[in-house]
């Protein structure tokens, strides 16, 4: 009876044993391939970090000074500066957004391959990928060079790097949107921009919102590091805090940005709730 | 139905006067707040550079061209600190991470009012804030060099990792964890047995997804002096050598599309 059946006779040999785990990688080779690599791997990285204990023991002093510093954040003594930062790196945030989330909405109709033709798909798909390749702060120190310092140099590398995002993800959308319904509006004698306005829009407009509150919210968290580079925003201010170990304004920054974060964070989930 | 009638037939308008007029006034309200926003950027802009940016990108890109090539023998070094550095950082972060989501996880967490939102402020707290600036932090702290970066990129990932994970707990199959308890399993092996086959294929996708975004990171993490080929990148900007910096701009973006690329791969393997 059981050799008539292979599902039987593998239930026969499982019987009797102890019942195991099954593996996360079932084939054997591989598990231990990676295994012993792995091993290896960290082994060679471990011997190959440089690692001066006696700094990183002077340090914990400070350290547990900076984690103090957070229960007596200082926002006071240098209000002006992080009051202008703070400014700056919100008026960037919103400008390239509008900006980016403007420009990415006709990119990312022509990289969706059921709309586009094929060269314009192509170029809008070269566009999303050199985006996405490039990042925030490279892009930021070339075009600190090229249109020197100040929030401008900003601005741009913030709404760039909000076209690939926002580009891929419409893109992504638009291509599993329900044909059925652009097929219907188009049968009824629509124009392009008609079908787009009425059988595609209101598919992905929910998705759109959300990811751009989403993108919204990246774009304010990277204003905070632009102005390492002298890309304008709270980036400067909270770089020469920490090169003066003014921790307690430095905690202040910090908190201020966790804190408007947080509130995007709940802003957009609010939003995202209701469109949906 | 909002319709309009004019010449006594009724015409189909997608929205009624209202709504129309609300809308309206949210546009202009947006169009007000860009416009002065543009403002206080056109403000604080040089015109003159920017006017004068076509020569300069010109002009860089006529130094940059041909990138040095002989440098490369200079990156080794570099590009093996920055694997350490996201490889590493992203495998101290999950360490840390799987247990905050553990009890972020609104069915696993031992208390809802005192641990939770502790464990939520960790996962907001580190990922409001960017890896860049950690280095900044933690070379004030610990000094310069590769550990900083380690540090840096580790703390970064938990709270984008534990929230993650968390969302994969809370949505698992009760059932199982059901039958396992049944069974007459302690908590941990409810844990074990219920809850962790559940999560482990999302758990090794955030683990890739993770160590990808982290590859692009720690290659920028040297400007601040945290170690990896952002520190060549830095020294080079510094003397204008620009056939360098052209050089490491095209091995950075190798190393990102390699791992995308990768990260890509195992995901598909997994899922």
């Amino acid at each position: 009876m059981s050799a008539a059946h292979p599902a039987h006779r593998e239930l026969d040999d499982m019987l009797g044993r102890r019942w195991r785990k099954p593996h996360l990688i079932a084939r054997p080779w591989l598990r231990w391939t990676l295994g012993i690599g792995l091993a290896v791997y960290l082994v060679a990285a471990f011997l190959t970090i440089p690692v001066d204990w006696h700094r990183v023991y002077e340090g914990l002093d400070r350290g547990w000074q900076f984690v103090l510093a957070f229960t007596t954040p200082d926002f006071v003594t240098r209000f002006a500066d992080i009051r202008e930062g703070m400014i700056e790196s919100i008026i960037m945030t919103v400008a390239a957004s509008v900006v980016g989330i403007a420009i990415s909405i006709p990119i990312g109709l022509g990289a969706a391959r059921n709309i586009a033709p094929l060269p314009v798909y192509m170029i809008c798909r070269g566009i999303v990928a050199v985006s996405r390749a490039l990042q925030e702060i490279i892009v930021a120190i070339l075009l600190v060079a090229i249109f020197g310092f100040g929030p401008l140099a900003g601005f741009f590398t913030l709404s760039f790097a909000t076209i690939g995002f926002l580009s891929k993800l419409l893109a992504e959308d638009i291509e599993s949107m329900d044909r059925v319904q652009a097929e219907a509006i188009r049968a009824s004698g629509a124009s392009w921009m008609q079908w787009i306005n009425y059988g595609v829009q209101p598919q992905v407009m929910p998705r759109l919102i959300g990811l751009s509150m989403y993108r919204l919210d990246i774009n304010f968290r990277e204003s905070a590091i632009l102005g390492l580079v002298g890309a304008g925003g709270i980036g400067a201010t909270l770089n020469t805090a920490f090169d003066r170990y003014e921790y307690d304004t430095a905690a202040a920054i910090l908190i201020i940005i966790i804190v408007i974060v947080m509130g995007l964070e709940y802003l957009s989930g609010l939003i995202r709730g209701r469109v949906q | 139905m909002p319709v309009i009638e004019s010449n006594g037939g009724q015409i189909w308008r997608r929205r009624d006067r209202t709504q129309t007029l609300l809308r309206w006034g949210m546009w202009l309200i947006g169009t007000a707040v860009f416009l002065y926003c543009w403002k206080q950027i056109s403000d604080a802009t040089t015109w003159f550079f920017v006017w004068d940016a076509p020569r300069i990108a010109n002009d860089i890109w006529t130094r940059a061209t041909p990138p040095k090539w002989e440098y490369i023998t200079q990156l080794g070094r570099p590009i093996w600190d920055t694997l350490n550095i996201a490889t590493l950082g992203t495998m101290i972060s999950l360490c840390i991470a799987v247990p905050v989501a553990f009890l972020a996880a609104r069915n696993t967490t031992p208390s809802r009012f005192i641990i939770r939102p502790l464990a939520l402020l960790i996962i907001v707290s580190t990922r409001s804030i960017n890896s860049l600036i950690w280095a900044l932090l933690l070379i004030a702290i610990i000094g310069p060099g590769v550990l900083a970066g380690v540090v840096a990129i580790a703390i970064r990932s938990i709270g984008f990792c534990a929230k993650l994970l968390y969302e994969a707990i809370e949505e698992i199959d009760e059932s199982q964890v059901e039958a396992v308890t049944a069974t007459g399993a302690s908590r941990w092996q409810v844990m074990a047995y219920g809850i962790v086959p559940q999560i482990l294929p999302a758990f090794a996708g955030i683990a890739v997804f993770r160590w990808d975004i982290n590859i692009r990171e720690s290659t920028v993490l040297g400007l601040v002096g945290a170690g990896g080929i952002g520190l060549q990148l830095q020294s080079s900007l510094n003397v204008l050598a620009w056939p360098q910096v052209s050089l490491i701009l095209l091995v950075i973006l190798l190393a990102v599309v390699i791992s995308e690329w990768v990260s890509a791969k195992v995901r598909g393997a997994i899922i």
